[in-house]
């Protein structure tokens, strides 16, 4: 073997390497520098000058979203002709319009949009960022004309201390989401789907005995997506995550043990709930869009997604109650959406965003209530949700009267869902810290058949406790 | 009598008249214009330093003392660390992180030398054996691990790992979903992702050995393994030490393998590692303060790896 000959002290010196090694580690820090490369920036684009007033919006629907681009597109057309002295310049931020790592960026960054989208439980991570603004003052049936018809609860998710910070646009509530055609093959009644847990039990053995890989349920384990079930379903028993003070957990008790030893005899006692598991939102609902999962726990908007996001068929989907230990599930799990303002907006830029809103997002017949155009679309009409405006109320009965002369989706197939309606919960304090310790025990109970759910409550319970001991985290 | 530096510049007559002063700014300028090619490509990367570096890290440890609530940052002393610290996943993430660093240490380490020896014992093809060997660092890290995630660790039989096992009839694993087995899946993936890189690193300390080593070796009746222990290892000491320290900084930073092949915390938390709690706290629980904290406190630990390095590094020199 040749080996070429490198003259003697050529090469590098140890203290060469020894510093090399030293700013290698001292570089190599990402995490550190993950967490303090947020800096704050004022130049949005956003104007009022000459007498026209621009403002920046998110949640545009991206490229791929064809038909709900040109929607959102021709929303903005018609909108600026009615206001000519507005101009919405619109901005997407991907198909989930918070997807939670991009949003927490965007808002320490200082590059929100001037009127900007989040989840109803962003509120206090919104608040304590600093990028939001009061808008208590703007807020009315002036601005907004429908504003006393929207649902009392839904507007409280973005109040805070009596201040108004937001205006909510959807509102959900989760049930039982079923495929009709996996229920007609094993020989369940697709009009009537179970109303307690021992029943989704049986029918998922039913569906599961398939075969084909066809999970008869599904359940989320990972990336925080288990601890959010985890609280739907125990809620559903009458449970609470939290007690009342919101100082320890209220999770280790019979109801706690019953969610996860159902789920636990499901994976290893029926085995009905599929092999592959540490399941996320996209994970479950790619394999519901394949035609792989009889049912799961999740909202009537979780069939849009399926359809506009995992290539399946409103035909496939329908809708039942969350169900109960034994009987009608005492609560279920309920969230939302809204828009927030930029804090250092001027009046004419608030009074301009709500007017935006108004129009697309709170108008029957308007924006996303426009059934007329999204009935010969791919987009469903007829979903039970969202119902933002409250029973009795004028636009309620107006939007009620369009969704069902305009349904696309056979609206007897969420009928279930919405002729039983179950009181809603929020979401538990410091709620991702405490889907994320609620995780660990939702993955053992699917993943390990010796898994000690007494043991796995306990440990979740002192977790909690601890994070709900040191102040929490926020969220 | 005028002597020549090492410049080859005369220098100053002893003796002679000093030199008025006002000549000197003009003999620092000269300097400072023969030097300033060498000035310009440094900023650059001083710049870069600083802007991409220097000032998030100094951020950083600023913000780990600091808690903004409502807009209004103030300070707290400690109360980051505390909480932190009080995490009911700090001490599992400390823990998964030492074990992947470990592990990848017998195996991501071990790995790359042997087959850096290995191709350089061969004759033909080296260069398409190279090619071969650093293709996967080539792909992008997501796109590596979706297909170990996918095809690799399929829990069921028809994964790809467990379809080797079955074909020789050993048992198969979950891979990922087991508690047990999340960690060694990760190296393996980690491993073939990684190993070409350092693989041609190896090569090129392989090949400065004089090869009259080797050939006093054999003349002197020793075997492979044998010139591997004491002619190779010794003459390779020192890179091999340094990317035993760079593979500790870099494991210690363990973050995209449990992000997408354990979903983030994995069954159980078997895959949550320091870096992955960093994110959780700073994404995801509105608690960059903490997230800082904790990235702090991984610094150190570097920094204490590093130190330990250098003394023992300077002990054998």
């Amino acid at each position: 073997m040749t080996q070429p000959e490198f003259p003697k002290g050529r090469t590098m010196s140890a203290p060469l390497f020894r510093r090399a090694v030293a700013v290698a580690a001292a570089a190599g820090v990402a995490g550190l520098s993950l967490a303090a490369c947020s800096t704050k920036n004022d130049d949005d684009g956003s104007s009022s000058s000459g007498g026209k007033v621009t403002i920046t919006v998110d949640c545009q629907p991206v490229a791929s979203q064809k038909e709900l681009l040109a929607n959102w597109n021709a929303d903005v057309d018609a909108f600026q002709k009615e206001n000519p002295n507005i101009e919405i310049k619109s901005v997407s931020v991907g198909t989930q319009c918070n997807n939670p790592p991009d949003f927490t960026a965007r808002l320490q960054g200082g590059t929100t949009t001037d009127v900007f989208y989040g989840y109803m439980t962003d509120l206090q991570q919104v608040l304590d960022s600093g990028q939001v603004m009061d808008i208590t003052e703007y807020v009315n049936s002036t601005t907004v004309p429908t504003w006393d018809s929207v649902d009392a609860g839904a507007k409280a998710t973005f109040t805070d201390g009596g201040k108004v910070y937001g205006i909510p646009t959807k509102n959900y509530s989760m049930g039982l989401v079923y495929n009709k055609n996996l229920f007609q093959q094993a020989g369940l009644d697709v009009k009537n789907p179970p109303k307690t847990w021992a029943e989704v039990r049986e029918a998922a053995k039913k569906i599961s005995a398939l075969g084909n890989g066809i999970a008869g349920y599904s359940e989320y384990s990972a990336g925080n997506t288990g601890g959010w079930h985890f609280t739907a379903e125990l809620y559903a028993l009458g449970g609470q995550m939290v007690t009342e003070d919101g100082k320890k957990a209220d999770f280790n008790n019979a109801m706690g043990k019953q969610v996860l030893q159902t789920l636990k005899d499901m994976r290893f006692t029926d085995n009905s709930v599929g092999q592959k598991q540490l399941l996320q939102w996209p994970d479950l609902l790619t394999n519901a869009g394949a035609g792989k999962v009889g049912m799961f726990v999740g909202a009537p908007d979780a069939t849009t997604a399926i359809v506009t996001q995992f290539q399946g068929k409103y035909q496939d989907w329908a809708m039942g109650p969350m169900p109960g230990q034994d009987g009608p599930a005492k609560a279920t799990l309920g969230g939302g959406e809204g828009y927030f303002f930029k804090k250092g907006l001027s009046k004419e830029e608030v009074e301009a965003g709500l007017k935006w809103l108004a129009y697309q997002k709170l108008t029957p017949g308007k924006g996303q209530f426009d059934y007329v155009r999204a009935k010969p679309q791919n987009n469903p009409v007829g979903l039970p949700q969202p119902q933002l405006f409250t029973v009795g109320s004028a636009a309620y009965g107006q939007e009620l009267e369009q969704r069902k002369a305009n349904a696309n989706v056979t609206v007897e197939d969420f009928a279930a869902f919405e002729n039983n309606p179950v009181p809603v919960k929020v979401e538990p304090p410091n709620a991702q810290a405490v889907y994320a310790v609620l995780d660990a025990a939702m993955s053992a109970v699917l993943t390990d058949s010796k898994a000690n759910i007494d043991q796995l409550l306990k440990t979740a319970e002192e977790k909690v406790n601890q994070v709900l001991a040191t102040g929490g985290t926020g969220s | 009598m005028a002597t020549i530096t090492a410049h080859g510049k005369p220098a100053e007559v002893s003796g002679s008249r000093p030199r008025p002063p006002a000549r000197r700014p003009g003999r620092r300028k000269r300097q400072l214009q023969n030097n300033l090619t060498g000035y310009a490509f440094l900023v650059g990367a001083v710049v870069c330093f600083a802007v991409f570096s220097w000032y998030p890290m100094i951020r950083g440890i600023i913000m780990s003392f600091q808690r903004t609530r409502r807009g209004e940052t103030t300070w707290v002393g400690w109360d980051n660390y505390e909480r932190i610290i009080n995490d009911p996943s700090f001490w599992t993430a400390w823990k998964n992180t030492f074990y992947f660093t470990a592990l990848a240490l017998i195996l991501g380490y071990a790995v790359p030398f042997l087959v850096a020896i290995l191709l350089n014992e061969f004759r033909h093809a080296k260069g398409y054996l190279r090619i071969l060997v650093y293709l996967p660092v080539m792909l992008p890290p997501a796109s590596a691990l979706f297909l170990f995630k996918y095809y690799a660790y399929d829990p069921s039989d028809a994964g790809l790992f467990n379809a080797i096992l079955n074909f020789f009839h050993l048992p198969t694993s979950e891979w990922m979903q087991s508690t047990t087995m999340t960690m060694p899946a990760m190296v393996i993936a980690s491993t073939w992702m990684n190993m070409g890189a350092a693989v041609l690193i190896y090569l090129a300390a392989l090949q400065n050995i004089p090869g009259e080593l080797y050939e006093a070796a054999e003349m002197d009746g020793a075997g492979i393994w044998r010139r591997i222990w004491n002619v190779t290892i010794p003459q390779t000491k020192l890179i091999l030490s340094l990317m035993a320290m760079l593979q500790i900084v870099a494991t210690m930073q363990l973050f995209i393998e449990p992000l997408i092949l354990a979903n983030g915390a994995g069954t159980q938390d078997s895959a949550t590692s320091v870096a992955y709690l960093i994110y959780q706290h700073g994404f995801f629980q509105n608690d960059l303060n903490g997230a800082a904290a904790l990235g702090v406190i991984m610094l150190i630990v570097l920094a204490g790896f590093s130190f330990v390095y250098v003394r023992l590094t300077a002990q054998q020199d």
